[in-house]
């Protein structure tokens, strides 16, 4: 009996969670959104999604190998960034980008960092920036109109009706970015009195498209529109986030802050007609803010681990995303924000540590 | 009504498990054949043992004195021949001078314990010194002399008694027990500490997954006619660790580093209370205790009035024996507790439970990496970052852990708890301490 007996320090009991349970939990979040992405867009999606996990996981144990590492692959993480990566490339991609992106994720993103846990970025949206600085045609290029709905999310019958064929071929954010561009342009030819009617006629056109955008909060919600392959459906999204608070893998704090900063600031600086002019509904719900704001802002290796910390990593994450939406050069901003706000989390938690219990009167 | 919700920061919610021995009525072990009795069972000085090899003791004759403040007395508790006086396993580690007494089985009493019926009016020196005497250490586990706790410097006046009955460590229910089945002599002590401290305010705290002591306690309250309150608080480990409960009751922050009396607080434990009562009232020492005796390993769990010195081994055959997949004993709850190498360790004055855990019910397994899920960051009672602490004692950085305040860490076990990634945070934190007490002394 007694050479039996195991001597470790307290505790001796253990909550019945551990990082396989998580990551497979992540794993099941995103089934929603993934099934919903083949539905829309057809089974090219679903090889998207399937080669990604592949090419993530076999790239993971191949290097860990060849190394001659322990094998990780059971713990589900790699699988995480296959889907991840694959609902951030557009569903009519040659199928060596999920592969490739994959590949690079784990092999550049993850493995030489240390593996799981030590990962500085996010290493699915590092993937997807390699392949869109890589192969920005691909990346930015949407053909697939999703099922019962238009690329734009415009509805079809008002595209008829007020002579949109022109932008149906783009994003809802893509619309928004050129249209609003014409719209500031013809602002600058009112205010020099000069009259220019063909760019009159363009910005009538302007006006009715961003409008026509602000009408399509359903097609928005239910994931009638264009986009990546599992970022369009924001009803989808949010079940499985539902699951994810349920199971309290995450937390509110950055979410909430994130997609709040998008809100406020879009309110304020999106619209054409100054201040507060803005619709921040559409821009909540249009693009990947809310799979970027729920499923990989929140990763937990790459986010704070202080709740004052997480709330300004959400904050950053908004700033940056509607600074890119509306004066860079891309239509969305959500992977690059987010990658940027990775690099400064070791910042964020050491200026954000929270105060020891009893600290605050000792002086 | 108390608008303010009873609590305080972080904390877990570890399964329970008090329902194994709950029920069961407080039994009295018959005295083992010998006893082993530890000449340091208390924080601070080890006694200094006083009798020699051979020789004859009474229960409650002193065997080894106090020396110094900071130090307690132990007494036999069991009537014999002083055996051996020897190095032996301790439940707390290591091996320590120890006196075995052989139960030569007439049970005979030191003539000095007696029932003093004048006891109340005892001046509070008077009563200090009968709980010196009567080898009281805090009996809640963390075994500090009671008698320095009841003797606060002149600038520290204390306004607040807090009793502690939540028994918030899972498995353990030999406070629960106390509460109902000595439910008066508990208030007894409460009454004789609150003279002492001559201190206004009094709390009895309880968690409320023991309603029927928090009626036991009101309703004895209510008949003693006394002026304390009964509080339920909602169950959250680690609710019975001094700061927290203080803080939970009072709103009062102990400061980082200091003690209770520091906001003017002071708190015992129910089995205390009662050995204080005892002790002044009868001058009887500390001579025994209630284990709860618990774990899916142990065939009849029970919570058993068991004399100090008494093996585990013999406390565990008086409960069936174990289980044979049991794969740790415990010398306390299961989050606080230590695990023994050695059934052979003796009772001692802070042994409130001893468990036998089975390999399912520790669910041990080798750890993950960190993967930053910030859930001990979230459940630390003590507002520290347990991840990062670990992190920098793996790589050696003693003086960053120190910086990030590893000495404020309360081993209360609600970051290893919680790890999905089982890393022992615990472990390095005690490991951290004793490197970084080191080297401040070296500095010094």
């Amino acid at each position: 009996m007694e050479n039996r007996l195991v001597v470790s320090a307290s505790p001796h009991i253990a909550h019945k969670d551990s990082v396989k349970k998580i990551m497979f939990g992540v794993v099941i979040s995103l089934l929603p959104a993934a099934v919903g992405g083949v539905y829309f867009f057809g089974a090219k999606a679903a090889w998207v999604i399937v080669l990604a996990i592949l090419s993530a996981v076999i790239t993971e144990a191949l290097i860990e190998k060849l190394t001659k590492k322990p094998i990780t692959i059971a713990d589900g993480s790699a699988i995480v960034t296959g889907i991840l990566l694959a609902f951030n490339v557009p569903p009519e991609v040659p199928w060596w980008i999920p592969v490739i992106g994959s590949a690079f994720a784990i092999a550049i993103g993850k493995v030489p960092f240390g593996g799981l846990g030590y990962n500085p970025m996010n290493p699915a949206l590092l993937g997807r920036a390699f392949l869109l600085a890589s192969w920005p045609s691909h990346m930015t290029i949407f053909k697939t109109a999703p099922k019962d709905g238009s690329l734009s999310g415009i509805n079809l019958a008002a595209i008829k009706s007020y002579g949109l064929d022109a932008i149906t071929s783009a994003t809802p954010l893509n619309v928004f970015k050129t249209q609003r561009g014409i719209l500031f342009e013809w602002h600058d030819v009112l205010k020099s009195g000069m009259e220019n009617p063909a760019l009159q006629a363009k910005a009538d056109l302007a006006n009715n498209a961003i409008s026509q955008l602000s009408d399509s909060y359903a097609n928005l919600f239910w994931g009638r529109v264009g986009g990546c392959v599992g970022e369009t459906s924001v009803f989808l999204l949010l079940i499985g986030a539902l699951y994810l608070i349920y199971k309290r893998y995450i937390g509110l704090r950055i979410p909430l802050t994130y997609i709040g900063t998008v809100a406020v600031l879009t309110w304020l600086f999106a619209g054409t007609e100054g201040l507060f002019s803005g619709d921040p509904l559409f821009h909540v719900l249009s693009g990947g803010l809310i799979l970027g704001a729920f499923f990989m802002a929140t990763d937990m290796v790459t986010s704070p681990v202080t709740p004052k910390g997480r709330i300004w990593f959400g904050v950053g994450c908004g700033v940056i995303t509607v600074i890119i939406r509306l004066v860079g050069g891309y239509p969305e901003g959500v992977s690059y924000s987010i990658l940027l706000m990775n690099l400064t989390v070791p910042l964020l938690d050491r200026y954000t540590k929270p105060k020891t219990f009893g600290k605050v009167e000792q002086k | 009504m108390r608008l303010k919700k009873l609590t305080f920061k972080g904390g877990v919610h570890p399964p329970e498990y008090k329902e194994l021995a709950e029920d069961k009525a407080i039994e009295v072990m018959p005295a083992p054949e010998f006893v082993v009795i530890p000449i340091q069972q208390h924080i601070g000085a080890p006694a200094e043992p006083v009798v020699a090899v051979g020789d004859e003791v009474k229960i409650g004759d002193v065997i080894c004195q106090a020396k110094g403040f900071v130090s307690v007395p132990s007494h036999a508790t069991v009537s014999g021949t002083v055996k051996a006086i020897e190095p032996r396993p301790h439940p707390v580690g290591g091996n320590v001078l120890s006196i075995i007494i052989e139960n030569d089985g007439k049970d005979e009493w030191s003539p000095d314990v007696a029932f003093d019926e004048k006891y109340a009016e005892l001046d509070a020196d008077e009563m200090k010194k009968r709980i010196l005497n009567a080898g009281l250490a805090g009996m809640g586990g963390a075994t500090f002399p009671s008698h320095v706790k009841l003797s606060p410097p002149a600038d520290k006046p204390i306004d607040t008694f807090i009793l502690n009955g939540a028994e918030c460590e899972p498995y353990l229910t030999a406070d629960h027990r106390m509460m109902l089945e000595k439910t008066r002599d508990i208030l007894e002590g409460v009454k004789i500490i609150m003279k002492i401290l001559n201190c206004k305010n009094g709390y009895i705290a309880i968690e409320n997954n023991k309603p029927d002591a928090v009626r036991a306690m009101r309703q004895a309250v209510k008949e003693m006619k006394m002026d304390v309150e009964v509080v339920s608080l909602p169950v959250k480990y680690p609710q019975g660790a001094e700061k927290q409960l203080i803080k939970a009751i009072t709103n009062r922050n102990v400061p980082a580093g200091g003690l209770p009396m520091d906001v003017g607080c002071l708190v015992h434990n129910v089995g205390t209370a009662k050995a204080i009562y005892d002790a002044v009232s009868s001058k009887k020492p500390l001579i025994e205790r209630v284990v709860t005796v618990t774990g899916q390993g142990i065939k009849e769990p029970k919570n058993v009035l068991v004399r100090i010195g008494t093996p585990f081994e013999k406390v565990i055959e008086f409960c069936g024996g174990v289980t044979e997949n049991t794969i740790k004993i415990v010398n306390g709850g299961p989050m606080m507790g230590i695990a023994q190498f050695s059934m052979e360790v003796p009772v001692i004055k802070g042994t409130s439970g001893i468990l036998a855990l089975t390999d399912k019910e520790t669910g041990m397994r080798d750890p993950d990496p960190c993967i930053r899920c910030a859930r001990c960051v979230d459940v630390c009672p003590m507002n520290l970052l347990p991840n990062e602490m670990a992190r920098q004692i793996e790589y050696n950085n003693f003086d960053e852990a120190h910086q990030l305040g590893v000495l404020d860490c309360i081993e209360c076990g609600s970051c290893s708890f919680i790890c999905p990634s089982r890393i022992r945070h615990v472990h390095l934190f005690k490991y951290a301490k004793m490197e970084v007490t080191k080297k401040l002394k070296a500095r010094a």
